[in-house]
């Protein structure tokens, strides 16, 4: 279903096609990462710490160095050691280690070899020497004074005045507004709480892969999985110490990332081994390894305070937010921080977080990363706000709804945003309006994301039979590659079969960011539609030469160049395309920009669950989902990434979680025992996309990748609380702490 | 080390190769035979991304150590499709948007065949139980559920055409 406002009437924007690169998926010809094979090309193997925190003090290959097969052995000490005020030297020291190692599962040391088998023996013969330390694996623990540190030298950012010891804590980001203590002081209803998360990782089911061919002229050629192949080759590159110009780097298709493939793993490595052994080097990751060294997205400890009038408005929120970015510090807290009240107008409010590093694997985006976790404590308490003043759940949040012109928590003015019709249209639906079933419990949750926008390139050449290539820098990691074909078809006229969407390497396509932020149909689509409205001008002018006319007598519509004069027929664009070498010339354009203006991103989710009260397991029976997608180019693929996300934020509400023993090793790494959601656990998951075009897009775009999965986590806790009148305010959900929580009669009973 | 010469059929065609005792059927397909369809995602069977019929029967591919395939008939998802002809499976994973990312699509096409070779007309249910074994982070699997559904009615279709 789709909810549309004054929408214009377009011809392929918002069709169904289908996708260009499906057929290549259904047969097995897609080429992932994993799947390329070179002549000659090595195996690689990377020896990982057992330890959770120790210190590295030898590392001897002599005798994997003799093994056979073996041509290449790699340490940390093997790269440059990059100055602490260097962006990057966080990202060369996770890749490698150098001096201790911070989590277990740390890359130590590499291995290449002739085959699999003989480069993780000769890994595995490797000598290192561990002086093992103190580890720390919780944020509380983390934070208590005397708590092993894992960086000697870090100082906590944003406190005043600067603390005079190091800490684990990195940075403190603080959002305030009005007077929060009267405000609450006012309320006539104050409602609290502590809410955690664990790491969850995101669980592509493509592991790291990547083969690096480093010629004898220092230039290296890079195969990989990535949502970005830009930054891969100026990571590898700032690891390496090279110039970026000797590194070219094409994407392989992408099997899954989420976030988690917007930074690297291997490509330094291989890339180097590969110069040593003056061969071709893959590195393909097992499971274990991808749940030990990437990924996961931050645990979390929130605690929030929010008062309200018996109106149902919230009038104050004061929020301490505490996010874990495992060895390394990252921006987590500061993120959730921006999200944590966005999708309502609070006029007071105090929003506080930490950012604390641990002994586990450096985290990663994930999917609107730090929201999720933000939005269990925030929609939990408006539930219980709710419930509180007897006002329904959807008429609170439209009470309380942002609208355009209101001042963010953040601090910039709304933009057009379509929260409120996300709201108003999980209020008009079916699934709504009808009663749930006996025994079922209902649960509502809204959630906010900010998208981006960020640099993109497209070229878009017109071949000589009237048909176009597209090329993008954009990875395409769930049908972006349609997207823009359907944005060049509506521009140009064309079929959108007529058109083959291209993701272009490092050479061949204009500097690209990364594939996140769903930024892709957005930024690179805006790339797309402003080349191929270049194309069009120059297809009037061909069109002037061959008609003899002035330019400003021609204009292009519906694929054809029209005469105003009406002196000309209409003339096909593979009419004009046919006769280029006569006019002119080969017809081709190029744009590059910076996109501004990425509309933000809204979604309001209701599910119905049942609670075996014997186990404490919850079916999800129904779900509904409403996002505003400002237009959606391709509904299919929109919905998918819906439906996607909702079932990535089901996973976290109620299973996913990483499980360390007390030594610091993962218990957990392997889809047996980190189970995520499978086909029989799930009902469909219907949706329904808004559209509150996004002015700022020429087709009125905005992201939709990430958002879907913000609302699930509280929608869960609120439709169990129905259910079983517990509240759980820690995650996940799974069937022992639902079932605790039962037999404890947590919560109000309500 | 020796190697084991392994005499099977796959996708219809006389194969033969040469593995390691410990190799899994998974890298052989992959390394010898330079099928690349089936993909490794965890390689412990938990997955299903690596997923053939042998013998006509659903397996995991990286469960299953290649000497086991010495005379067995294996087929993978590049031997779904009848030449040019698409499996209805095929096209309609196509048509209803079944795939994103496309890394699990080729273990679901084949454990969706294994089911709808066995269970011409199942229900949304046993289509959910069958396919529990494959995983997809993607798609929710709200679009391959009615991709296999869509499929199943179109066989049907097809088969009582062909009957009269």
């Amino acid at each position: 279903m789709t909810i549309t406002e004054q929408k214009p009437s377009y011809r392929y924007v918002g069709t169904r096609p289908v996708r260009h690169d499906g057929l290549d998926k259904v047969v097995g010809k897609a080429r992932f990462a994993a799947d390329l094979v070179l002549p000659g090309m090595l195996h690689g193997h990377i020896l990982r710490s057992p330890h959770a925190h120790a210190r590295i003090l030898s590392i001897d290959t002599a005798r994997a160095a003799a093994m056979p097969g073996v041509r290449a052995i790699i340490s940390g000490a093997d790269f440059p050691d990059l100055p602490a005020d260097d962006p990057e030297r966080n990202m060369t020291r996770n890749l490698m280690a150098r001096d201790k190692v911070m989590y277990e599962g740390h890359a130590v040391a590499a291995v290449a070899a002739t085959t699999r088998r003989q480069a993780k023996e000769a890994a595995e013969a490797i000598e290192v020497t561990y002086e093992v330390l103190p580890h720390v694996l919780e944020i509380a623990d983390a934070m208590e004074p005397g708590a092993p540190l894992l960086h000697e030298d870090m100082i906590t950012t944003g406190v005043d005045p600067e603390p005079s010891e190091p800490s684990n804590v990195s940075n403190r980001t603080c959002y305030e507004r009005g007077d929060v203590d009267a405000a609450l002081a006012a309320a006539d209803i104050v409602v609290e709480g502590e809410f955690t998360t664990k790491p969850i990782h995101q669980g592509y089911i493509e592991p790291h892969a990547c083969v690096a061919d480093t010629g004898q002229d220092g230039k290296t050629v890079i195969w990989c999985s990535s949502q970005g192949h830009f930054r891969v080759r100026s990571q590898t590159a700032a690891m390496l110490g090279w110039d970026t110009s000797r590194i070219k780097v094409i994407p392989a298709e992408i099997g899954g990332g989420f976030g988690g493939k917007t930074t690297i793993y291997l490509e330094p490595l291989a890339t180097e081994l590969s110069a040593r052994a003056g061969r071709p080097v893959k590195l393909v990751m097992s499971r274990d390894e991808v749940f030990r060294a990437t990924g996961p997205t931050p645990g979390s400890r929130i605690r929030l305070k929010l008062g309200a009038t018996n109106e149902g408005r919230i009038t104050a929120a004061v929020a301490r937010l505490d996010y874990e970015g495992g060895a390394f510090p990252g921006v987590w807290a500061m993120l959730g921080c921006m999200c944590v009240v966005s999708p309502y107008n609070v006029e007071n409010f105090v929003l506080e977080g930490f950012e604390v590093v641990v002994n586990k694997p450096v985290n990663a985006a994930y999917r609107a990363p730090s929201a999720p976790m933000a939005a269990f404590a925030t929609d939990t308490l408006v539930d219980e706000i709710a419930q509180q003043v007897g006002m329904d759940p959807i008429d609170l949040r439209l009470l309380n709804c942002p609208a355009e012109g209101d001042t963010a928590p953040y601090g910039p003015k709304w933009p057009v945003i379509g929260l409120r019709e996300c709201l108003e249209a999980i209020r008009d639906s079916e699934h709504y309006r009808s009663k749930p079933a006996a025994g079922h419990g209902r649960g509502l949750a809204s959630g906010f994301w900010f998208n981006i926008g960020e640099a993109s390139s497209a070229t878009v050449n017109l071949n000589e039979n009237g048909t176009a290539t597209v090329v993008t820098g954009s990875p395409d990691i769930g049908g972006s590659r349609a997207s823009m074909a359907l944005m060049a078809a509506e521009e140009l006229g064309i079929d959108v079969h007529a058109i083959q969407p291209v993701v272009g390497d490092t050479e061949v396509v204009g500097f690209t960011d990364v594939t996140e932020g769903s930024r892709a149909t957005f930024a690179t689509g805006m790339a797309v539609v402003e080349a191929c409205r270049d194309l069009k001008g120059q297809l009037r002018g061909r069109a002037a030469k061959m008609w003899e006319c002035d330019v400003d007598d021609v204009e292009w519509a519906d694929g054809h160049a029209t005469h105003s004069g009406g002196e000309h027929e209409p003339m096909a664009l593979a009419a004009i395309t046919a006769e280029a070498g006569r006019t002119g010339g080969p017809l081709g354009a190029t744009a590059s920009l910076n996109a501004r203006g990425a509309g933000p991103a809204f979604s309001v989710q209701v599910v119905d669950v049942s609670v075996d009260d014997e186990t404490g397991r919850v079916t999800v029976e129904r779900y509904t989902t409403a996002q505003d997608a400002g237009t959606a180019i391709h509904p299919d693929y929109v919905e998918g990434q819906m439906q996607g996300g909702v079932v990535q934020g089901i996973g976290w509400a109620l299973n996913e979680e990483y499980i360390h023993d007390t030594d610091g090793t993962m218990e957990n790494p392997g889809f047996l025992d980190y189970r995520i959601p499978v086909a029989s656990d799930l009902p469909m998951i219907e949706t329904i996309i808004v559209e509150v075009p996004n002015p700022n897009h020429p087709y009125g775009v905005r992201g939709v990748g990430e958002v879907g999965i913000v609302p699930p986590l509280p929608a869960l806790a609120n439709a169990i609380h129905d259910a079983t009148g517990a509240r759980i305010r820690d995650l996940p959900m799974s069937p022992p702490r639902v079932l605790a929580a039962i037999t404890a009669g947590d919560g109000d009973g309500g | 080390m020796s190697r084991t010469h392994v005499s099977c059929n796959i996708n219809g065609d006389d194969a033969e190769f040469l593995c390691d005792a410990g190799e899994s059927l998974l890298d052989a397909l992959r390394d010898e035979m330079r099928l690349m369809g089936a993909k490794e995602g965890c390689g412990t069977g938990d997955c299903g991304a690596c997923s053939i019929l042998m013998d006509g029967r659903l397996q995991c591919s990286c469960l299953i150590f290649a000497p086991e395939a010495d005379g067995a008939t294996i087929v993978t998802v590049e031997g779904i499709a009848a030449g040019d002809d698409l499996h209805p499976l095929q096209q309609c994973f196509l048509e209803g948007a079944a795939l994103q990312c496309g890394v699990c699509t080729p273990g679901f096409i084949v454990a969706a065949k294994a089911l709808l070779d066995r269970n011409p007309d199942p229900t949304e249910t046993e289509v959910r139980y069958a396919l529990a074994g494959n995983l997809c982070r993607c798609t929710g699997y709200d679009k391959i559920i009615r991709s296999v559904l869509a499929a199943a009615a179109r066989i049907t279709r097809e088969t009582e055409e062909v009957l009269g």
